[in-house]
This record gives C-alpha cells, sequence and structure tokens, in this order.
C-alpha cells in the first residue's frame, strides 16, 4: 500500500539558507540562547554577516523540553542583576518582535517547609527587594489565596510554612519565543542552518578561524558556542576545558484540564514545580537525575518522586492522567551559574552552564553574549560570570536560589 | 532506572546508592605547591565524556562501602562495577573508551 505523501512543511518564518563560506560570526546551537544572540547581534550591534549552525532542527533542543519558567527571584547580586534584565527584556519582547508568544506574568510562589526554607525565603526576599526585583513573603492563609488548590494544612508531611512569592515572574510559550526571534534574525540577514553539526574548529595558533561541520568547513571571524549540554564536548574540540558536568532533566505534562492553576507553584524541598500551560496541561517539573548522561530520558524514580510530591500538595491532582514525560540535558556548573564570555582560545566565546534554569535568561543571555563577541569585551553583566571565577574563587552559588536540585 | 552490582552486595536498584562523581581523581601530591590553576583543575574540573566513564558510587541503604562503575553515558548501560583498590577494567572491542586524563592509581 502506497500513501500519498504529506506536503513539505512551508517555511514561513524564515528562509533555509545553503551555509556560505564564511561569516563574520557564527554561532554553534540554534537553541533560545543561540538565536537570541544572533538577534542581538543583528539588532543592537549592527552585525549581520552570521549564521547560526544547529545540528538538529532549530530550537528542537532544551528550548523545546523545558517548563517555560520565568523569573528573576535569584540571591545574589550578580544573578538578580542579570535575571531582572531579561525579564525587563521579557517585559517589552513580545511588541518589539511583534509575535505574541503568550508571555504570562502569573506570578511564582517558592514554597518553605522547613524553618531553614523559611529563613532563607525571607532572607531571599530582602535580597530581591534591595536589587529591585518584586518580592513578597506570604504566610499559609496568604498562599492558599494566591494558589486556592494549593493544601496549606499543617496536617501532611511536609507542611507550607510560607512562601516568596514574586508577582513579575510567569510561563511563556518556549516555541513561538525561539519562531520570533528566528524570524526577525532572519528579516535581518542572518543565516539559520539547520542539520549542520558542528565536529571541530579551524585554527590558527592559539586564534579560532573556523568550524568544521557536517556541511563543510565555514571561516569564521569569531565564533559563539551556544550549546547547552553538549557546550563541554564541542568546547573539548578547540581545546578549551569546561567546569560543567552534562544531566538528564526531565519534565511531564498530564492531560488538559479546565483552569485550575492561577500561578507557578515552585518547592525545593519536596522536589516539584508545577505549572499550567495555556491549553490546559498541568506541566511539572523536578531536579536533576543525579549522574552524568546524554541520553535525553532519565530515571522513573524521579518522576514517581515528583508526582508523590504533587498528590500530597495539590490533592486535586490525584485523578490527573500523565500524558507524556521527556527529557533534556542541562550542563551543570559547581556554583549553579552559567558562563558567560571570553576563552583562552582568541576569537572563541563560550555561553553555558545554564544547568536547569536557562529558558529565563533567554533575553539576556542572548544580549549579553551578543555584546561579548561584538565587542570582545564582557557587559557588565555578564563580566562576574567569566569562566576565571573558577580559579579567582569568586563564585556566584545559587544552589539555593536555583529552586531544582542540582 | 539503573541496576548497579555492588561488588560486596549484587545487584540492586539505583535509588540504594548515592552518585559520587567522576573516579580515579587522585588528591594532589604536594598540594602546598600547586598554583590557583592547578587548584581550580582539581576543585572544579571534571571530565564529562559521552561515553564510557568511570564514576564513584556508594551503596547507602546496603553495605555503606564506596565502589567505581564503568558506565556509558549514553546509553546508561552499565559495562562495570569493581572495587576501589581494583584498576579501572579495559573493555575489550570498545576503541570508544575515553581514558581518564590522569592514569588511574589514586583510587579515591
Ligand atoms: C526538562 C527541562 C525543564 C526546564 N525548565 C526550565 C524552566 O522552567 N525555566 C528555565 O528558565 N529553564 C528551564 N530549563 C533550562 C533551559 O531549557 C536551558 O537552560 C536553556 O534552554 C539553554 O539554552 P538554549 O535554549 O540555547 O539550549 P538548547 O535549546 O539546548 O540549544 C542548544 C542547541 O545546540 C545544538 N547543538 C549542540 N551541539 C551542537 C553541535 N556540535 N553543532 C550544532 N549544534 C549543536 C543543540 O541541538 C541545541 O539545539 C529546563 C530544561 C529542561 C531540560
Ligand atoms: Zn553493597
Amino acid at each position: 500500500m502506497t500513501a500519498t505523501p504529506l506536503p513539505e512543511h512551508p517555511d514561513f518564518l524564515w528562509r533555509t539558507p545553503e551555509p556560505r563560506s564564511s561569516y563574520d560570526v557564527v554561532i554553534v546551537g540554534a537553541g533560545g540562547h543561540g538565536l537570541a544572540t544572533a538577534y542581538y547581534l543583528a539588532r543592537n550591534h549592527g552585525i549581520t554577516n552570521v549564521a547560526v549552525l544547529e545540528k538538529g532542527w532549530l530550537a528542537g533542543g532544551n528550548m523545546a523540553r523545558n517548563t517555560t519558567i520565568i523569573r528573576s527571584n535569584y540571591l545574589w547580586d550578580e544573578s538578580a542583576a542579570i535575571y531582572e534584565h531579561a525579564l525587563g527584556l521579557w517585559e517589552r519582547l513580545p511588541e518589539e518582535l511583534d509575535y505574541d508568544f503568550l508571555f504570562s506574568q502569573r506570578g511564582v510562589l517558592n514554597l518553605a517547609h522547613t524553618l531553614q526554607d523559611v529563613r532563607e525565603g525571607v532572607r531571599r526576599v530582602g535580597a530581591n527587594r534591595l536589587n529591585g526585583v518584586d518580592a513578597q513573603w506570604l504566610e499559609p492563609d496568604e498562599v492558599a489565596k494566591v494558589c486556592p488548590i494549593l493544601n496549606v494544612s499543617p496536617r501532611t508531611r511536609y507542611p507550607v510554612l510560607g512562601a516568596t512569592f514574586q508577582p513579575r515572574a510567569g510561563i511563556a510559550k518556549h516555541d513561538h519565543v525561539a519562531w520570533a526571534l528566528a524570524r526577525r534574525a532572519d528579516e535581518m540577514g542572518v543565516d539559520l542552518i539547520q542539520g549542520c553539526e558542528v565536529t571541530g574548529f579551524l585554527k590558527d595558533g592559539d586564534r579560532v578561524v573556523g568550524v568544521e561541520t557536517s556541511r563543510g568547513r565555514i571561516l569564521a571571524g569569531r565564533v559563539g558556542l551556544a550549546a547547552a549540554g553538549h557546550s563541554s564536548v564541542l568546547a573539548e574540540r578547540a581545546g578549551v576545558r569546561l567546569p560543567v558536568q552534562s544531566h538528564p532533566l526531565q519534565a511531564l505534562v498530564s492531560e488538559l484540564h479546565e483552569p485550575v492553576h492561577p500561578t507557578v507553584v515552585m518547592s525545593n524541598h519536596v522536589h516539584v514545580y508545577v505549572s499550567q500551560a495555556h491549553k490546559g496541561e498541568l506541566v511539572m517539573g523536578a531536579g536533576v537525575d543525579a549522574y552524568n548522561g546524554y541520553g535525553q530520558r532519565g530515571s522513573f524514580h524521579v518522576i514517581e518522586r515528583q508526582m508523590a510530591a504533587a498528590v500530597e500538595l495539590f490533592p486535586v491532582f490525584a485523578r490527573a492522567h500523565v500524558l507524556r514525560t521527556w527529557g533534556g540535558i542541562v550542563d551543570v556548573t559547581p556554583d549553579a551559574s552559567p558562563i558567560i564570555g571570553t576563552t583562552p582560545v582568541e576569537n572563541l566565546y563560550v555561553n553555558c552552564g545554564w544547568g536547569t534554569g536557562g529558558f529565563k535568561a533567554t533575553p539576556a543571555a542572548g544580549w549579553t553574549f551578543a555584546h561579548t563577541i561584538a565587542t570582545g569585551e564582557p557587559h557588565p553583566l555578564n563580566a562576574p560570570f567569566a569562566l576565571e571565577r573558577f580559579t579567582t574563587g569568586a563564585l556566584i552559588d545559587e544552589h539555593g536560589a536555583a529552586a531544582v536540585a542540582h | 532506572m539503573l541496576l548497579i552490582s555492588c561488588p560486596w552486595c549484587g545487584p540492586r536498584d539505583e535509588t540504594e546508592y548515592h552518585y559520587g562523581g567522576q573516579a580515579h581523581v587522585p588528591y594532589p601530591g604536594n598540594p602546598a605547591d600547586l598554583t590557583d590553576e592547578e587548584w581550580a583543575a582539581y576543585v572544579f574540573y571534571r571530565d564529562n565524556p559521552k561515553g564510557p566513564f568511570a564514576e564513584r558510587w556508594m551503596h547507602g541503604t546496603g553495605c555503606r562501602r564506596w565502589f567505581n562503575v564503568l558506565r556509558d553515558t549514553v546509553s546508561y548501560e552499565v559495562l562495570a562495577a569493581y572495587r576501589l583498590d581494583e584498576p579501572r577494567p579495559e573493555l575489550p572491542g570498545r576503541a570508544d573508551v575515553h581514558q581518564p586524563a590522569e592514569p588511574a592509581g589514586g583510587n579515591r
């Protein structure tokens, strides 16, 4: 039996060019970060002779797999500055890109279940306010007003003792974000090249001058890596060692439900976080698998535990069915903060180590990485996130505010 | 879920174990002589190979002993489990094995 072939999917939003033999800038990885970098290289710096090379399909990596939570309530000044810059950009990007990517500022609750959680939460609210980040401490009855389906009874195993609340936090539709950035970058002349894997680097002494790809050699004035879970295997080919470890991180969705969940709820202690997508799925995540992995799948017991926690916190979810689970590969640094900056190889720049939390940073990662590539110098916002901090010891320890165990 | 064979207790589910990162990372021989770069390399930098990886696991809900596992980070196949006083096993027929930067011997 022969089936009629389906028509080719049209490329509405961007061209599908053949790679040229040379570019001013080559970005490796067309996830949100690579696309945002290309967009801001063109918009902020007028650099448009740019290619974004993607081994798979555009934004098919972690950009397509994340749980889309956006917030800026990190602890340290350096993190507050960069994540808050991102949140400010998120607030104006839909209009600027003329694309509704369903950015919904429905707020985020980070729950406290122990006295130590309470103290850490109250401290973080104070730190956030000093940094101009909107944050409130809520007692259990106030938490229940924000999210009525949340079980704040003192009789659960880990009762909700309070929560931090950031009202400007929220979610956005990740695919649409990528397409919106891709369309504008393409319009400004950036070549988005899918199915093009970078397999090595062309070097002239200690300087990178291009990349080897599955579609031939491409010369480049500067090369920026934005390859998320694969950043260390890639950088190694350029002779650069990165302090990152790749771990599987899973997420899952339920079948569709009426709108029941008005905000985003995260819990560090019982290890689950939940929001409700625009269509109606409950979107849930948990911590990374403990071991290193590149298999894009994770351990079942992680799902089992996050479901147990979700059902205790949200008894109304007890009959919800899981529709789909999947995994992505995230690159984790020793201080749970990203690395954005120069490398020991001249003209090679790296943006990596965002671990479980880089979607929220997409516009700021692109903004600062584009600046670094365009000028050869870090932007004030990414200067503290340089590779050198692992030698100087000026770490930015955000394990507490990362809100997901890693 | 991984099925890991403790050298003392035999095969058990992953949930019985605790992960300890890369194996065969010896403590510096002359710590006082290390530069900042060498300390950074020892404290913060570990291999992150795509393929076979020698790593440490501890049998937390069993004998509570540490041991080493050779595991493929792409297929998640557990290729070997061995005691700390044993060398990293050779894997016949696997040319892709990523050898650790430091020769095995520290076994910590
Ligand atoms: C399950 C899950 C849930 C998450 N939830 C959240 C969340 O709620 N909020 C949040 O802020 N963050 C979240 N994250 C993290 C976030 O997704 C990542 O930090 C972020 O997507 C990383 O940047 P990126 O978008 O550029 O990465 P990616 O989208 O992974 O882009 C990297 C791209 O590089 C490509 N690539 C790799 N190697 C090569 C090569 N050699 N040649 C060419 N291309 C290559 C890959 O195919 C990929 O498309 C989550 C991640 C996962 C996996
Ligand atoms: Zn044992």
